[in-house]
């Protein structure tokens, strides 16, 4: 039993948010929402660079060869600058749907995808629209039982606004040409695993958006003063982010263990998902319902950053599988007749 | 990471559980707030002691099995689930015991800790006073220096299983000079010394769980004084840190809560989804209770590894009081008319020992620092709001 990460998982997250914090500015953010595209390509071959599109990629792929438990850390610094590019989408949904279907899609576009040629994406019926599909070469859809592999030219796009301005979603109509390249029980087990995948991205990066919610908060509650001292001074301010503080702590081992159990194909991972993203959520949402008073009007504005944040973990709550979603999937578990329950059951 | 189990971590899971299945009383015993139960819990402490599992996490010298972090879990998953005795010398086995072990003299750990461990010598904490509750550097009861001996004089008041105790530990005032955090002192005193009078507290149950305890010129050799004269503040804190932190409360007693929570629900199903938020309040008191104990491995391999932990474990307080309050007012509300009714009462069929629990579990928020307190250490220290 050892539920910490090594030393080198660690350094890497160190490493990443150091960039991520440095580049992934409020400002560069503001700016890529003036663009047709809403997408930063210098920023995209930067982490190109760093080579985080092809962590997930096989070596012989030319990638790194690493897993989701190696990500997950980085997917919640992701979280942090609330990054717009689609990173978490690419390294934890995309590639690894490639790395299950395996043959020559995988051996043709895994190395792509590493080396910074293309972009894929995955659009599953759970979440009603398509993340990204603008900038893709490849879309990976499923389609009733099947799974089809369409390239930009054979797919049909409307854009669909979203109340976060750094989120890119379409609705797809598939074209003549795509390739069928799943079906029956392989293509129900790619789109169960790619959902549990993307509702693990959601959830890590929650964590994240959470904790960057926080600092803000408590940033500008040390600074802003009313009654002649700062605000977060106030016994009321402070329960309201101590509040957050507590569920954010409950909320990074869940998440952590549901990416091991995603890294190691355990049988539980599909539960496990479901409770990292209900409680991970939850802790964002709260996050930003609190960091939302106590900056009191200035909150409540398009200037002041919070609503990045803010508005980011809105929408992750409901997408890769709303709530309802999840918590039905949770009481299948303990709801069922002679479910493995209480002390000792958490590992077993 | 790896969230498997070594080989030695399932032996030792199965040893701790055939011990326990021979072992455990198959009647469960009475009330330890009562004097037979008091009795009965202290010699389940002893037979405890005696197979070497009364302190697992101390060491072999000391009759434990030096068992680390992980294996304390293990001991209580096992613990939980046999449905074993509560701990009626607590305060002594989990918070004086390891606070004793940091701060004490050989002499006073050759002296005490063996009698602790067999449940020969219990102990009570006597830290809160009538105008120091939540402001414990308010402590004003004295203990005046007067060659060999400490004089003691005030009052301490809320301490937990004193009517029967024979020992406890709290801070005193050796400065009189002194203010606030500065000129306090942790003493241990014998509770049949001359000059102390015990007088029961009933609790909600009626049960006299704790008391008030007077000194009148109460004379304490010095050998009881833990740590140096007017350093009582740092080693208090030190022991209020176990009592908020992984030793009191570990998961399993929770865990064990949400699954008998989800058993009355599911036996109740039909009249509980009367309410459609119970089934929801169910479902998160399972899942919270798991986030409690993954949290607390994830902490527990972090101590492991020589890992520190800071002003963080005040969320732990705060997360599983509330827990076990959600837990037992859902399972109020799924038991309806019969809630209200003791376990005797002829219709209380069904009823378990919810109305108890829930009864206690109004106090989690309470002691240990309430949680308004820790809300404000977590906003100060752990975040750095201002103060
Ligand atoms: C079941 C039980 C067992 C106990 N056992 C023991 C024991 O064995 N030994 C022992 O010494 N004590 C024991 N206590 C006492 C316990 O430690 C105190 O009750 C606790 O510290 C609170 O003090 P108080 O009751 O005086 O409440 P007060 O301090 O009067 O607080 C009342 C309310 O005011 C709030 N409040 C106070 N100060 C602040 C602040 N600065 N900011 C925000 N809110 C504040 C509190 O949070 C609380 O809601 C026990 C208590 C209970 C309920």
């Amino acid at each position: 039993m050892d539920f910490t990460f090594t030393e080198d998982q660690l350094l890497f997250q160190e490493s990443v948010r150091d960039f991520l914090q440095n580049e992934v500015t409020c400002e560069r953010i503001r700016a890529s929402w003036e663009t047709d595209s809403g997408r930063d390509t210098a920023l995209w071959n930067q982490l190109v660079e760093l080579g985080l599109t092809g962590m997930t990629v096989p070596e012989e792929h030319g990638g790194l060869g690493m897993t989701e438990l190696d990500f997950v850390l980085l997917a919640q610094e992701c979280g942090y600058v609330a990054l717009p590019e689609p990173l978490v989408h690419t390294v934890m949904v995309a590639v690894p749907m490639l790395n299950e279907l395996g043959g020559e899609l995988a051996a043709e576009w895994l190395p792509k995808i590493a080396a910074g040629d293309a972009r894929v994406v995955v659009g599953l019926q759970q979440c009603l629209l398509v993340e990204d599909a603008h900038i893709a070469d490849l879309l990976l859809l499923q389609q009733g039982n099947v799974l089809v592999a369409a390239t930009a030219d054979q797919v049909f796009l409307k854009h669909n606004e979203s109340i976060d301005p750094s989120r890119k979603l379409f609705s797809v109509e598939v074209q003549a040409g795509a390739q069928q390249i799943a079906e029956g029980e392989q293509a129900a087990t790619c789109v169960a695993n790619a959902l549990n995948r993307g509702a693990l991205g959601c959830a890590a990066q929650a964590l994240g958006l959470a904790q960057r919610m926080v600092d803000l908060s408590v940033q500008y509650t040390s600074e802003r003063q009313q009654f002649g001292k700062p605000i977060g001074s106030f016994q009321a301010v402070k329960h309201h982010m101590a509040n957050v503080a507590v569920q954010l702590e409950y909320a990074r081992a869940p998440t952590h263990r549901a990416a091991y159990a995603i890294a190691n194909g355990q049988e539980l991972a599909a539960y496990a998902v479901s409770h990292a993203k209900i409680v991970a959520c939850e802790a964002a949402n709260l996050a930003a319902k609190n960091s939302h008073q106590v900056h009191g009007a200035m909150g409540y504005t398009w200037e002041m950053d919070l609503h990045i944040f803010m508005k980011k973990a809105w929408a992750l709550a409901n997408t890769w599988g709303d709530t309802g979603f999840h918590k039905s999937r949770i009481g299948d578990r303990i709801f069922a007749p002679r479910a493995a329950l209480g002390a000792g059951a958490t590992f077993a | 990471m790896d969230l498997e189990y070594t080989a030695e971590q399932h032996t030792f899971r199965g040893e701790v559980r055939s011990w326990l299945a021979a072992n455990v009383p198959d009647q469960p015993l009475q009330t330890f707030d009562t004097a037979e139960g008091f009795k009965q819990h202290r010699e389940w402490e002893a037979i405890l002691n005696k197979g070497r599992w009364g302190m697992v996490t101390w060491p072999e010298s000391l009759g434990g099995r030096a068992c680390d972090l992980i294996e304390w879990l293990i001991f209580e998953e096992e613990y939980y689930q046999a449905r074993a005795p509560l701990r009626v010398n607590q305060n002594g086995i989990f918070l004086l015991g390891p606070t004793l072990m940091e701060y004490g003299t050989e002499e006073q750990k050759a002296r005490i800790l063996p009698k602790m461990a067999n449940g020969e010598e219990v102990w009570a904490q006597a830290w809160s006073e009538p105008n120091a509750g939540s402001d414990m550097a308010a402590i004003r009861s004295a203990a005046k220096l007067e060659g060999d001996r400490y004089i003691i004089n005030g009052q301490k008041t809320w301490s937990t299983r004193a009517v029967w105790a024979d020992w406890c530990f709290g801070m005193f005032r050796t400065d009189p000079e002194s203010e606030r955090h500065r000129g306090l002192t942790f003493i241990l005193v014998p509770l049949d010394s001359p000059g102390i009078t015990v007088r029961p507290i009933a609790q909600l149950d009626g049960l006299p769980g704790f008391a008030e305890i007077f000194f009148d010129n109460v004379e304490v050799a010095i050998e009881n004084r833990l740590g140096d004269e007017g350093a009582g503040w740092s080693v208090a804190m030190a022991t209020a840190g176990f009592e908020r932190g992984l030793m009191l409360r570990s998961p399993a007693r929770f865990q064990e809560t949400a699954k008998r929570l989800v058993e009355l629900y599911m036996a109740n199903r039909d009249s509980a989804d009367g309410d459609p938020a119970v089934k929801d309040a169910v479902l998160r008191a399972y899942l919270n209770a798991e986030s409690y104990c993954l949290t607390t491995y994830q902490t527990a391999c972090r101590l492991n590894k020589g890992g520190k932990i800071g002003a963080e474990s005040s969320t732990n307080k705060i997360f599983w009081s509330e827990l076990d309050q959600n837990m037992h007012a859902t399972a109020i509300s799924i038991l309806g008319a019969r809630a209200e009714l003791l376990p005797h009462a002829p219709a209380a069929q069904g009823v378990g020992n919810w109305l108890d629990g829930w009864l206690f579990s109004q106090s989690g928020p309470i002691y240990a620092g309430t949680n308004e307190v820790q809300r404000n250490i977590i906003a100060e220290r752990m975040l750095g709001m201002p103060r």
